[in-house]
């Protein structure tokens, strides 16, 4: 993990695994929309970060932007997708326009990019893919069907990229965290076991420094509550306000 | 969002794969497409030339190494090539497109009595490239490679320029593309003059040398008086025994009295491999190969099968010209056996005064480096008038070198130590098999002025290099 690539890296989990990267010595590519937020992450550590502009949903730019990178550092080793939207959806709202964005942002963009990389990676019986899904992708609930969807389809394609490439070598690792402390979350009261990205990062580089292909929660004992909400029957559920 | 654009370029729009050497050793991800004629080739051709990304030609991805691999660029699948356009079974005269394969060609020729003139060991690869590589067989030494039987061709160069090529016309194209490594321009059509057999058998006789020197003799005794000859070499014994190994010597049959048995044995089911092996279905075998992969265990196979054949002694047999010619095909997917890092072919071809000793060095260079070659085999050659050749009055050694992670910069080391020896005594290499040559011995093997030669006949087809491969990349041909 020297070479990096992190896709939405402005702020948030992205940001706190793009600056322990860094500060562990990697050379990392940022990318999000804003310049002035990326140089905001790029002043941690100066000379070890090199920002490029990326809309996540702009998907035929990945390609060449990928390649200009790998250029670039002369190789990279590992990608980290971290873009991800959760606008706010009101009870009773039924947004198209919102729906589409998650899924373009939280999925596809995330196959553009990991298709690339797993592709490189193959190919090179080595290198790292974290994707940053998410608890909420564990069941569908009421709150927000776009977003769980988006996550769920996420989990998915990791588990199947893993299956389909740590074979060849390729370190596949799928990150669902908890509620953490960013702009995702803000406004949002009473969040159990919330904790700070630079906490998730840390948890997040060890998962992917481990080299095994895991998937995992974070905070870990997530896993625990993950496994009763699977388990809860649809007709209870439904009931319920989770 | 430029989700809306019209078309995606090749650049973005083109899938990945992920393409492997025939060995397995070297892989890339690739962009592919897959043109379906030659009119699509010119315009695929172009569209790659627009967006700067490099050409290379892929057939069957036969080649050992790297060739028809592409990491910056895109590659041309040409297997959709494969039309026989003639054959003329008076003259024995073939017309084919690039993608056919040999077993394609010989199934079509065979009843009329006709066998390709030269063959690998496996009769999967296309033409196109088989000529790219001037790919050569076990009658080497007599017949040459497969440049010398080809009549003429068609080339279409990066421009999309149409080129016809024979020692008559655009001669210096047909020497350099031939062995050229695609990087001439692509063959959408060629001629082959085939082989008159008269019998669809051979007569086999196999013959053990219980040292190098010893098989070395044997080999030279029986160069006058055969068509094939070809030795597998033990490598896993020391001593006296050292390069220890078996012959296989062909005849084809001569004034064979006609019978229902005679023709017969041109009919294309009477040349296909066995289904079974041992009672087992011929798709499973790799699996039972895996654990024999090994120093151990190649060490025991070795000591069988010689064992068997010193037992046996030498007693000539009837073989079909596919059971004796493609000894790969016998067990399908045979590679995978070697395990995930999958292994390299690395053929030396030694001149003549130098061979035996320069071999005997190799061989006990490898066992104390305990870098074995699972595979040894030895043939004999002769020069050829191509510009990028392997050929050369002497001697070819193909080693089989299992690579796994632990091994393989240290067998990377060891071959270009290798080389080195090699190219101290004016040896050459096969791009066929080629995954490990380094730039500079490439510029030394090959020379100057057969370089500049290249360079120039590049500089007139393709000035902007606009066809490349990642094997043209590591030997930084220009």
């Amino acid at each position: 993990m020297s070479k990096v690539i992190v896709v939405g890296a402005s702020s948030g989990i992205g940001a706190a695994v793009a600056k322990d990267l860094a500060a562990a010595g990697a050379k990392v590519a940022i990318l999000a929309r804003r310049q002035d937020e990326l140089n905001l992450v790029a002043a941690s550590h100066p000379g070890q970060f090199t920002s490029y502009l990326h809309d996540a949903s702009d998907f035929d730019s990945v390609p060449a932007l990928f390649e200009r990178i790998a250029s670039d550092f002369g190789g990279v080793d590992t990608l980290v997708y971290a873009a991800g939207v959760m606008p706010t959806l009101a009870e009773g709202e039924y947004s198209f326009g919102k729906d589409r964005l998650m899924i373009d942002v939280n999925l596809l963009g995330a196959m553009a990019w990991m298709n690339q990389a797993a592709a490189r990676f193959e190919a090179a019986r080595s290198g790292t893919i974290v994707g940053i899904s998410s608890i909420a992708g564990e069941r569908g609930r009421r709150g927000n069907p776009g977003y769980c969807t988006s996550k769920a389809a996420l989990s998915t394609y990791l588990e199947s990229l893993r299956n389909r490439s740590s074979r060849y070598g390729v370190n596949v690792v799928t990150i669902k965290p908890g509620f953490i402390d960013t702009a995702m979350t803000r406004g949002m009261k009473g969040l159990l076991w919330l904790i700070s990205p630079e906490q998730a990062s840390t948890a997040i580089v060890a998962m992917a420094r481990k080299g095994n292909s895991q998937s995992g929660f974070v905070p870990s004992r997530w896993a625990l509550v993950a496994f009763v909400i699977r388990n809860i029957p649809s007709f209870i559920f439904r009931k319920t306000n989770v | 969002m430029s989700r809306t654009a019209a078309k995606p370029s090749l650049r973005t729009g083109a899938s990945l794969q992920v393409l492997e050497g025939f060995g397995r050793a070297v892989s890339a991800s690739c962009r592919v497409l897959a043109p379906r004629d030659v009119t699509e080739l010119r315009a695929m051709l172009k569209a790659a030339a627009a967006e700067g990304l490099p050409v290379t030609f892929r057939g069957a991805g036969r080649s050992y190494g790297d060739a028809s691999l592409n990491s910056k660029g895109i590659v041309f699948d040409m297997t959709s090539f494969r039309r026989l356009l003639h054959w003329d079974a008076a003259a024995g005269i073939a017309e084919f497109e690039p993608g056919l394969t040999v077993e394609d060609l010989w199934r079509r020729t065979i009843e009329d009595g006709y066998w390709p003139p030269v063959v690998p060991g496996t009769m999967r690869p296309t033409f196109g490239g088989i000529l790219a590589m001037n790919v050569h067989g076990k009658n080497a030494w007599k017949v040459g490679p497969i440049g010398e039987h080809v009549l003429d061709f068609d080339l279409v160069t990066a421009d999309g320029e149409l080129l016809t090529c024979s020692r008559e016309q655009n001669v210096d194209v047909f020497h350099a593309a031939i062995g050229g490594m695609g990087l001439l321009g692509a063959f959408t059509r060629i001629r082959l003059q085939m082989k008159k057999v008269e019998s669809g058998l051979l007569q086999v006789t196999p013959i053990t040398g219980n040292s190098l020197e010893e098989v070395f003799d044997l080999f030279e005794e029986n160069l006058g008086a055969r068509d094939y000859l070809v030795a597998w070499v033990d490598c896993m014994v020391s001593g006296k025994s050292l390069g220890r190994g078996v012959l296989h010597a062909a005849n084809y049959l001569h004034g064979v009295p006609d019978s229902p048995a005679h023709r017969e044995s041109f009919h294309v089911e009477k040349q296909g491999l066995p289904p079974t092996i041992m009672g087992l279905p011929r798709s499973i075998l790799w699996h039972f190969m895996a654990p024999f992969l090994t120093n151990f265990g190649t060490r025991c196979t070795n000591a069988v099968k010689f064992a068997l054949d010193s037992w046996k002694g030498q007693k000539a047999y009837l073989q079909s010209h596919v059971g004796f010619a493609f000894l790969l095909d016998y067990v399908p997917n045979w590679r995978l056996a070697y395990g995930a890092g999958g292994f390299i072919q690395y053929q030396v071809f030694l001149p003549h005064a130098h061979a035996r000793t320069a071999l005997s060095d190799i061989l006990k260079r490898c066992l104390a480096a305990d870098l074995p070659p699972y595979l040894g085999v030895l043939k004999r050659h002769r020069p050829d008038p191509f510009l990028l050749t392997h050929g050369l009055d002497g001697w070819s050694f193909a080693m089989d070198f299992k690579v796994t992670a632990d091994n393989r910069a240290l067998l990377w080391d060891f071959t270009h130590e290798l080389s080195e020896a090699v190219l101290a005594l004016g040896g050459r290499f096969y791009m066929a098999k080629d995954g490990v040559l380094k730039a500079d011995q490439a510029k030394r093997f090959w020379g100057g002025t057969a370089l500049a030669t290249f360079a120039a006949l590049r500089n007139r087809l393709d000035p902007q290099r606009r066809l490349g491969s990642d094997m043209a990349s590591r030997l930084e041909l220009r």
